[in-house]
């Protein structure tokens, strides 16, 4: 075989990953930049408006008010997501009776399609029929509208989203779980460190790697949150749910106000990429458990 | 640790594992009860007498014996065009060293941090403009090129010796062969872990069909239930059926690969 043919070899076997990449993802990303600074309903042409989107967005009320909700969202769901997928990954860790049972069901939701889970809940949480509001009423209080009242909404999205995936996340930290070595177990215990301790020195400084994943992971899960919360509550009451992703989408396909949605596409993806960032900076700062 | 405490763990663990299954389980008997079962107050947990009834008239009533095809035919092409290119790609970073290998690489990663929720108006005037709107290869087309395929196939096949290769190409083996028929197939492993992943992705997938498909006969399952969903009157009876059918693949395909899930998530999550 000719030497230029072998070079080329590589470059044809990753052409077609490559080539989906460029048109259905690195293209799109720029061509929304270009977009957000332009005003366009599709049908006329577009126009060149330059910053005007963004000032709009940032001096519209709607925005922040989303946007906060956003993120009382994200900062609810990834603690709760890290501290009950370790929690799970801990017990599983620990060498109990039934434990491959136990992984498997605690599992099962991470397998469900988010609007799967989103018609199970309502069906569990509704005001009339759902069987929680049953349940309440048994043991003696008041049905309470799950899906009706703003704050109680957004506390079973939340609810129901650290339910959906913690499975999987406990799988990773059981996975890093495993990786540390029993030595320092042994040492600890000759030393006469108790349980809370060991978990304080031991497995958390060096479950940092895994941790810093699952929190990456989590969070730009939980900004990207879309199909669970459509059809959970579509957004409402009102609109207590309705996140960045859906107000994008309504601004794009339901006012069809292609520039402005463009804009606040660009803005989430900056806070996407800046909390990550931030993330990863402080883990650097918190010392060396890469090893 | 002592005995006791293990048994407070072993208890507290099944109590946990009913958190996680009950609501699944409730959703599955309640569709199993007939027309004003399930709405009976107090609710009754064990269907009184279990019908296959909102099945049939879910399928009967509307599409959605088509909707299952096409997230059938959707999540099953997707996914051998998944393993057919996410493996070229993972093989020429894992065994070539040519320019701009890394950069290929991390470039794979990092479009992780551009999900299409953020490129949701871009993506579909591209997908418009190629004719692939309304279309099924807008649905599996796309989302083909997996970023996590890419890395965990690369990783696997950096494990495997060059020697193959190399005995392969004296043998006069041509480039084409040397990964279709020798590589392959040591990667199996990974491949079957990447198989019921894709699959499970392309099923579950709402986003992407739901921006590029716009009429009902081409709706996949998930686009049909939240479209049934919305209407203005929920018709529970079918619509729990219908959940639970959308359910079964998944737990199916759990059921028999369960070590292959754990392996993949503990490998994709771990080295990103």
């Amino acid at each position: 075989m000719s030497d230029r043919k072998r070079l080329l070899t590589p470059y044809l076997f990753v052409l077609p990953n490559v080539l989906i990449f460029l048109i259905f993802v690195v293209f799109p990303a720029i061509y929304g930049l270009v977009l957000s600074f332009t005003k366009w309903d599709v049908i006329s042409d577009p126009v060149f408006v330059g910053l005007k989107n963004y000032i709009s967005i940032f001096s519209s009320e709607s925005f922040w008010d989303t946007t906060r909700k956003t993120f009382i969202y994200v900062f609810a769901v990834v603690p709760w997501t890290f501290v009950t997928s370790l929690a799970l990954a801990l017990l599983l860790d620990m060498k109990i009776r039934l434990r491959s049972v136990m992984r498997a069901l605690f599992y099962i939701p991470s397998m469900l399609s988010a609007v799967v889970i989103g018609v199970s809940w309502r069906w569990i949480l509704g005001d009339n029929f759902g069987v929680i509001n049953y349940l309440l009423e048994r043991a003696g209080f008041k049905s309470v509208g799950w899906l009706t009242t703003p704050s109680w909404t957004m506390f079973v999205v939340i609810l129901v989203s650290v339910w959906a995936r913690a499975g999987y996340y406990m799988v990773i930290f059981l996975a890093g779980l495993q990786s540390i070595s029993s030595v320092y177990y042994e040492a600890a215990r000759i030393d006469g460190a108790s349980v809370w301790q060991q978990f304080w020195q031991i497995t958390l400084p060096l479950l940092k790697p895994t941790s810093l994943v699952v929190v990456v992971l989590t969070g730009i899960e939980a900004f990207k949150v879309f199909d669970l919360i459509v059809v959970m509550t579509t957004g409402g009451p009102g609109k207590a749910t309705t996140f960045l992703v859906q107000d994008i989408y309504r601004w794009a396909f339901e006012r069809g106000d292609l520039g402005y949605a463009s804009a606040m596409s660009v803005v989430l993806l900056l806070i996407l990429g800046l909390l990550t960032a931030v993330q990863f900076g402080i883990a650097e700062r918190g010392g060396n458990a890469y090893e | 640790m002592n005995k006791w405490s293990k048994r407070l763990a072993e208890l507290s663990g099944l109590l946990l594992a009913l958190v996680f299954v009950i609501p699944v389980l409730w959703v599955v008997l309640s569709s199993f009860k007939s027309g004003y079962e399930i709405f009976a107050w107090p609710p009754t947990f064990l269907p009184e007498n279990p019908n296959l009834g909102n099945y049939v008239q879910a399928l009967k009533k509307s599409n959605f014996g088509l909707y299952f095809a096409n997230s059938f035919y959707v999540s099953t092409l997707s996914t051998m065009l998944t393993l057919v290119i996410n493996s070229m790609a993972g093989y020429a970073l894992a065994k070539f060293s040519f320019r701009g290998n890394r950069l290929i690489f991390f470039s794979f990663i990092a479009t992780l941090m551009i999900p299409l929720q953020v490129i949701l108006v871009p993506i579909f005037l591209v997908v418009k403009s190629l004719g692939l709107y309304n279309s099924l290869w807008g649905v599996i087309i796309p989302p083909a090129a997996t970023p996590t395929g890419v890395f965990l196939v690369r990783q696997y096949m950096i494990t495997i010796p060059d020697e193959i290769m190399e005995s392969a190409r004296m043998d006069g083996a041509s480039e084409w062969k040397i990964f279709w028929i020798v590589m392959m197939p040591l990667a199996k492993p990974v491949l079957t872990a990447l198989t019921i992943f894709s699959f499970m992705w392309r099923w579950n997938d709402f986003l992407w069909p739901f921006i590029v498909i716009g009429t009902q006969r081409k709706y996949t399952i998930q686009v049909a239930i939240a479209n049934f969903v919305g209407q203005f009157s929920v018709d529970w009876n079918s619509l729990l059926a219908i959940s639970v059918l959308a359910m079964v693949p998944m737990l199916i395909v759990f059921l028999i690969f369960q070590r292959h899930f754990m392996k993949g998530i503990a490998l994709s999550g771990l080295k990103m």
